[in-house]
C-alpha cells in the first residue's frame, strides 16, 4: 500500500501553487463549474491521497477518470506543472492499488479495459483480425446487422452511437498487398534535397534574443542538411487504431513522404504505442510496448520515425521519460525519441509538396490535444493547410480545446464527451467551414460524429490532414 | 456540526445538484491560492440567486454555522479557508452580466462574473473597466470587490474600490439590502459601499454589483526597460512620477522573476540584466508618444542598459500576459511559493528594494521580487519548501522584518491581497489596537453571531501563518 503511494511525485504535486490559471482552459471545469472537475482540484485530490488525507476509493477513481487527459491545463500552467504525468501516475496508483487489494473496477470500464488493453492492443494479430471482422460487417452493412441481431442493444450506447461515424475499413486483401517499403519519388532538381537527402543533421537555430522573438516567424526551425547521397529513410509508425480504421490515410502518408523524396518502410514488428495503456494506469504494459517499438525501429535502421496520430506521437515522444530509470533502455529510448516526428512537423521542413490541383474550400483546423499540448505542434499543420492553392483558411475559435474524444473517454464518459462535443460544434458552425481538418484518428471520428449530431453532414466534412493534402497532389 | 436535517434544508433551498458533500468535494474547497493553509468545510453550497443566498444565510445564522463566501479561490491571504468548518458558499453560478448601461457608463453584474470575461464584454462596446489583477482570467468580480483587488493599471486608474458605485448585499440574518447605485454622487448616510469593498467576506455576502466604466483609451504603447541594478529600476519609477508623468502601468521584475517568466512565455528576454520595468502608457496618441519619449529619456539617464518598445499590440499584450503569470511561474523554482504584499510610498521604493535584498541574505532565504512598482506595491516572494520546518521558520522571520521595514518607511503590510487569516498577526501594528476594536465593533453590527468568514481579518484569536494543516 505504501509503496503504491510512493509512486506519486510529491515534488511535482507541490509544484502546483493553486493559482487557478488552468481553470478557464479545462473543458470539464467549463462544463461543470466544479473544482472536482478542474485541474487544480484534481491535483489537490492527488495530493490529498498521497498525503493520506483522502482514501483511495471509488470517488477518487471516478474523479481521476473524469479527466480527458487533454493537457490543455499544462499549456496554461505558468508553473510548468506536468499534469499529463500526474494524471497517468494517479491512474497507475489506482490500478496498482486495486490489483493489490483485489478490487474490481467500475463495470463498464472493466469490460473495455480487459478486452481492449489486455487482449487487443497488446497483440497486433488480434487487431488485424478485428479489422477483418469490421470489414466483413461493413460489407454486409453493420448498421443493418446490428439492428437485426439486436447487437445494438448489447453494445454500450456510446459504442453504438460512435460506430455511425466509422469509415469503411480496408479489406484484408488490401492489407495483405501493402508493400513493405516505398521508394522515394525522384524530386525536381531545384528542390532542396534534390541531390539526395541524407542522414539527419539537425541544427536548431534560435533567433537572437530580443523582444522580436515574440513573433511567430521567429520560432526555432529545423533544417535537414544533406550529408549522404541517399534519401531520408523513414520508419512509418502506422498506429493500431489508425491502421485499423484509416488504413488509406497511412498509405497516403507514406506516398506523400515518398513524393517529398523520402524512402518509407513499414515495420512488421511495430506494436501499439502504449498511449491508451499509460493513460489508463497500465504503465507496465505501456513500457513493454515501448521497448518492443524501440527495438523494432532500431532494427529497421531508420533516420526518423513518422506518425500521423497526435495521440500516438505524444506517447512515442515520452518513451525516454517512461524508461528514464532503466539503465539498459534509457539511452535507447532517448535516441528513439529524437527521431520521432509528426507528419506535419516533418513535411514543413521537407521540400514543399508540388500541388497539382487546387481546392476551393473554406477550411478550418481542430488541434489534436496531444499534438498541440503534448508535442507543441500547432503552427505546422496550419501552415500546410494554408499552403494549399485555393484554400481559404479560417481559424476555429478555441481550436486547441479538446473535442471530447480523448482516447476512450467518449466511450467511458459518454455524456460529458457529448456535451463537450456539442459546444465544439457550436464554434464549428459559427466558423462555417466546408472542411474541418484534424490530425488524430480519435479526433477525426469525434468530429465526424459531431457533424452528424449537429445535422451538418451536407455542409461540412471532417478530414485528416494527410487525406486533405493527398487530394491536391497526384 | 451540520446534521442531515440541515443538509436537507440546504437541498430544498438550492437543489440537490448544488449541495456538495462527498469527501473529494469537501477536499477541493479546503484550499485556495494561499500556500500551506488548508481546512475542510462541512458542506459546499452553490446558490443561484440572491433569494437563495438569503435563505442559506438565515438558516446558518439561526444555527450558528459559519458561512465562507467564495469566488474562484485565487486570493492569497487564506480568505476562503473554512478554518471553523461550516458552509463554503460558492458564488460562481451567479455570473450574469445584467446590464451594460452605455448612457450612464455603468455595468451591473452578478458576483460570479469572471473579471477577464467582463473586460471582454465592455471592451467590445468601446468601454473600459481598469481593475486587472494578475488573476483576472479566473478571479471573480465579487472576489475582486471583497478583496479590493489592485492590478497593473492601478498607478493611473486606481483600484477596484474606485469603480464600485453600488451593491446589493445580504446580511447574515437574511436581510437583502442595497447601497449606492448608478449615481456618481451620493452622500446619503455612511458610505457602506466603500465599507463593503475590501471586507473580505466578513460583513455581508455581495450578490450584485454596479460598476463604473470609462471610455476605452484611444491607444497605448508598451516599453521594456532593462537595468543592471534593482535600485536603478526603482529610481526610474520615482523619477518618472516626480516628473509628473503617470503611466498606466509600471511593473517591476527582478532577474529571477524575468527568467521564470521567460521560460513560460518565450519572450526572449535578456537573461543577464538585474531587473526590468514594464511600462505602459495609454490615452490619446499625441500624449502617449510624448510621455513615452520622456520616459525613455529618464530611463537612459538613470542607467537603463536597454529600452525597447513593443512593435505591435499583440507584442504588448504578450508582455502584459507574461507579467501576470509571474507569481505562478516563480513556483517552478521550489515546491512552496510564499508571496507577500508590502507596500510603501513610491518615493521609498528604492529603499524598500534594498532592504528586501539585505533581509533575504540575513536569513538565508531565496526571495524574488516583482510587483506594481508604480504603486509602491512590491511582491517579495519566497521560494521555499513547506516540508523543511527550519527553513520555514527563517522565512517567517524574514517576512516579519520586511513588514517592520515597510511600516517604518510609512508603508503598509498589505497593498492589495488583504489580511485574511495570514496577516492578522500584523494588523494591529498597522491600524493600532483602537483601530482593531472599532473594526470588531463594525463586524459585530453586521454579523452579531460571527458566522461570516470567522477567524479572518479582525477575529479575536488568530493562528500563526504556517500551521493550519488539520485534515
Ligand atoms: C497568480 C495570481 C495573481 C494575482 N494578482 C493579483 C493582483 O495583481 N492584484 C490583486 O489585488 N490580487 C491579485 N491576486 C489575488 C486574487 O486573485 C484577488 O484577491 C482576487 O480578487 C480574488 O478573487 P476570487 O474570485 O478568486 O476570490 P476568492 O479568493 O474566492 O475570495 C476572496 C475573498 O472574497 C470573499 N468573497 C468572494 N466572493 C464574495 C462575495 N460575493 N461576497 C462577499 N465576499 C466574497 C471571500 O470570502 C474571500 O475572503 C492574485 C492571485 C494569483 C493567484
Ligand atoms: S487534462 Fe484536460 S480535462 Fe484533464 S484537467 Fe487538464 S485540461 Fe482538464
Ligand atoms: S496546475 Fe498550474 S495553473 Fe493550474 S493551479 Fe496548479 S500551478 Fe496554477
Amino acid at each position: 500500500m505504501n509503496n503504491v503511494m510512493a509512486k506519486f511525485d510529491m515534488d511535482e504535486l507541490l509544484n502546483c501553487m493553486h493559482c487557478g490559471f488552468c481553470l478557464p482552459t479545462c473543458p470539464t471545469y467549463q462544463q461543470t463549474g466544479l473544482e472536482t472537475f478542474s485541474p487544480r482540484g484534481r491535483i489537490g485530490l492527488m495530493k490529498g491521497v498521497a498525503q493520506g488525507k483522502l482514501p483511495l476509493d471509488e470517488t477518487f477513481e471516478k474523479n481521476m477518470y473524469a479527466c480527458l487527459g487533454c493537457r490543455a491545463c499544462e499549456t496554461a500552467c505558468p508553473a510548468g506543472v506536468r499534469y499529463g504525468r500526474l494524471i497517468e501516475t494517479a491512474r497507475e496508483v489506482i490500478e496498482d492499488y486495486k490489483r493489490a487489494t483485489g478490487q474490481r473496477s467500475a463495470v463498464r470500464r472493466s469490460v473495455v479495459r480487459k478486452v481492449m488493453f489486455k487482449q487487443v492492443f497488446m497483440r497486433p494479430k488480434m487487431l488485424k483480425a478485428i479489422g477483418t471482422v469490421l470489414w466483413a460487417l461493413q460489407a454486409i452493412g453493420l448498421q443493418r446487422f446490428a439492428d437485426k441481431t439486436g447487437l445494438i442493444r448489447i453494445l454500450p450506447r456510446s459504442m453504438a452511437e460512435m460506430q455511425e461515424a466509422v469509415d469503411k475499413v480496408a479489406s484484408p486483401r488490401a492489407r495483405q498487398a501493402r508493400q513493405k517499403s516505398i521508394a522515394p519519388v525522384s524530386v525536381a532538381a531545384d528542390a532542396a534535397v534534390g541531390n539526395g537527402a541524407g542522414s539527419v543533421v539537425e541544427s536548431e537555430t534560435r533567433p537572437v534574443a530580443g523582444l522580436g522573438a515574440a513573433s511567430p516567424a521567429a520560432e526555432p526551425r529545423r533544417t535537414y542538411e544533406t550529408v549522404w547521397s541517399r534519401p531520408l529513410r523513414i520508419g512509418m509508425f502506422t498506429g493500431c487504431i489508425m491502421d485499423l480504421m484509416f488504413y488509406e490515410t497511412n498509405q497516403s502518408t507514406a506516398r506523400l513522404l515518398a513524393k517529398a523524396g523520402c524512402e518509407v518502410v513499414f515495420i512488421e514488428q511495430e506494436a501499439c504505442c502504449g498511449a491508451l495503456h499509460a493513460h489508463s494506469g497500465e504503465k507496465s504494459d505501456a513500457v513493454s510496448l515501448a521497448k518492443r517499438n524501440i527495438e523494432a525501429f532500431e532494427r529497421a535502421n531508420v533516420d526518423l520515425v513518422v506518425n500521423n496520430a497526435g495521440g500516438c506521437g505524444a506517447a512515442l515522444k515520452e518513451y525516454d521519460d517512461w524508461l528514464k530509470d532503466d539503465a539498459e533502455w534509457a539511452y535507447r529510448a532517448k535516441r528513439f525519441v529524437e527521431k520521432v516526428r509528426d507528419i506535419s512537423e516533418l513535411l514543413v521542413d521537407l521540400p514543399p509538396l508540388k500541388f497539382t490541383k487546387s481546392l476551393n474550400a473554406r477550411v478550418t483546423y481542430q488541434d489534436s490535444c496531444h499534438l498541440a499540448h503534448g508535442q507543441g505542434v500547432r503552427r505546422q499543420p496550419r501552415a500546410l493547410i494554408r499552403s494549399i492553392p485555393g484554400v481559404e483558411y479560417v481559424e476555429l475559435p478555441f481550436a486547441d480545446s479538446c473535442c471530447g474524444s480523448a482516447g476512450i473517454y467518449n466511450i467511458t464518459n459518454f455524456d460529458m464527451s457529448m456535451q463537450i462535443l456539442d459546444d465544439k460544434m457550436k464554434h464549428v458552425k459559427e466558423t462555417k467551414p466546408d472542411i474541418v481538418v484534424t490530425a488524430n484518428p480519435g479526433c477525426l471520428l469525434q468530429m465526424k460524429k459531431g457533424i452528424l449530431r449537429a445535422g451538418l453532414e451536407d455542409q461540412i466534412e471532417a478530414v485528416h490532414i494527410v487525406d486533405l493534402l493527398n487530394r491536391v497532389v497526384d | 456540526m451540520i446534521d442531515a436535517r440541515l443538509v436537507e434544508r440546504l437541498v430544498d433551498i438550492v437543489g440537490p445538484k448544488w449541495v456538495l458533500r462527498d469527501s473529494n468535494e469537501l477536499h477541493v474547497y479546503s484550499f485556495d491560492a494561499t500556500p500551506i493553509v488548508q481546512a475542510f468545510p462541512d458542506v459546499v453550497v452553490m446558490p443561484g440567486s440572491t433569494a437563495e443566498v438569503a435563505e442559506v444565510l438565515k438558516l446558518a445564522n439561526d444555527h450558528g454555522i459559519p458561512v465562507i463566501p467564495r469566488g474562484s479561490g485565487t486570493n492569497l491571504a487564506g480568505g476562503t479557508i473554512p478554518v471553523q468548518g461550516g458552509i463554503v458558499l460558492n458564488m460562481t453560478r451567479m455570473n450574469q452580466i445584467y446590464e451594460v448601461d452605455e448612457k450612464n457608463l455603468t455595468a451591473t453584474v452578478g458576483p460570479g462574473v469572471v473579471t477577464g470575461e467582463f473586460h471582454k464584454t465592455v471592451e467590445a462596446k468601446g468601454l473600459f473597466y481598469p481593475p486587472d489583477p494578475g488573476s483576472m482570467r479566473i478571479s471573480t468580480i465579487g472576489g475582486n470587490v471583497a478583496q479590493c483587488a489592485g492590478g497593473m493599471r492601478g498607478l493611473k486608474y486606481g483600484v477596484t474600490k474606485d469603480y464600485v458605485i453600488g451593491l446589493e448585499y445580504v446580511l447574515p440574518n437574511g436581510q437583502i439590502l442595497r447601497c449606492g447605485g448608478k449615481n456618481y454622487k451620493d452622500v446619503a448616510g455612511y458610505d457602506l459601499t466603500r465599507l463593503l469593498v475590501g471586507s473580505e467576506g466578513t460583513l455581508a455576502v455581495i450578490t450584485e454589483l454596479t460598476l463604473k466604466l470609462l471610455p476605452l483609451p484611444e491607444t497605448k504603447r508598451t516599453l521594456s526597460v532593462f537595468c543592471t541594478s534593482l535600485v536603478d529600476a526603482a529610481r526610474i519609477v520615482e523619477r518618472t512620477i516626480s516628473a509628473r508623468i503617470i503611466p498606466a502601468t509600471m511593473e517591476f521584475l527582478d532577474q529571477a522573476t524575468m527568467r521564470v517568466v521567460d521560460d513560460f512565455s518565450h519572450l526572449g528576454l535578456p537573461r543577464d540584466v538585474a531587473a526590468m520595468l514594464l511600462i505602459e502608457q495609454d490615452g490619446p496618441e499625441e500624449q502617449v508618444v510624448r510621455d513615452v519619449e520622456r520616459i525613455v529619456q529618464i530611463a537612459r539617464s538613470e542607467g537603463a542598459v536597454d529600452v525597447q518598445m513593443a512593435k505591435t499590440p499583440e507584442e504588448s499584450a504578450k508582455l502584459m500576459t507574461a507579467r501576470r503569470a509571474a507569481l505562478a511561474a516563480l513556483s517552478r523554482l521550489r515546491p512552496t511559493t510564499i508571496l507577500e504584499d508590502a507596500t510603501v510610498p513610491r518615493s521609498r521604493l528604492a529603499e524598500m528594494v534594498e532592504a528586501i535584498i539585505r533581509i533575504s541574505e540575513k536569513y538565508q532565504v531565496q526571495i524574488c521580487t516583482f510587483g506594481h512598482a508604480g504603486d509602491g506595491n512590491l511582491h517579495p516572494t519566497c521560494m521555499t519548501d513547506e516540508r523543511d520546518e527550519a527553513e520555514i521558520a527563517r522565512v517567517e522571520q524574514a517576512f516579519e522584518e520586511i513588514f517592520a521595514t515597510a511600516l517604518s518607511l510609512g508603508g503598509t503590510i498589505t497593498g492589495e491581497h488583504g489580511v485574511g487569516m495570514t496577516k492578522m498577526k500584523y494588523l494591529s501594528q498597522r491600524v493600532g489596537e483602537g483601530g482593531i476594536e472599532l473594526m470588531q465593533a463594525i463586524k459585530a453590527a453586521f454579523d452579531p453571531n460571527g458566522i461570516l468568514n470567522p477567524g479572518k481579518v479582525v477575529a479575536k484569536a488568530f493562528r500563526p501563518r504556517m500551521v493550519v494543516r488539520q485534515p
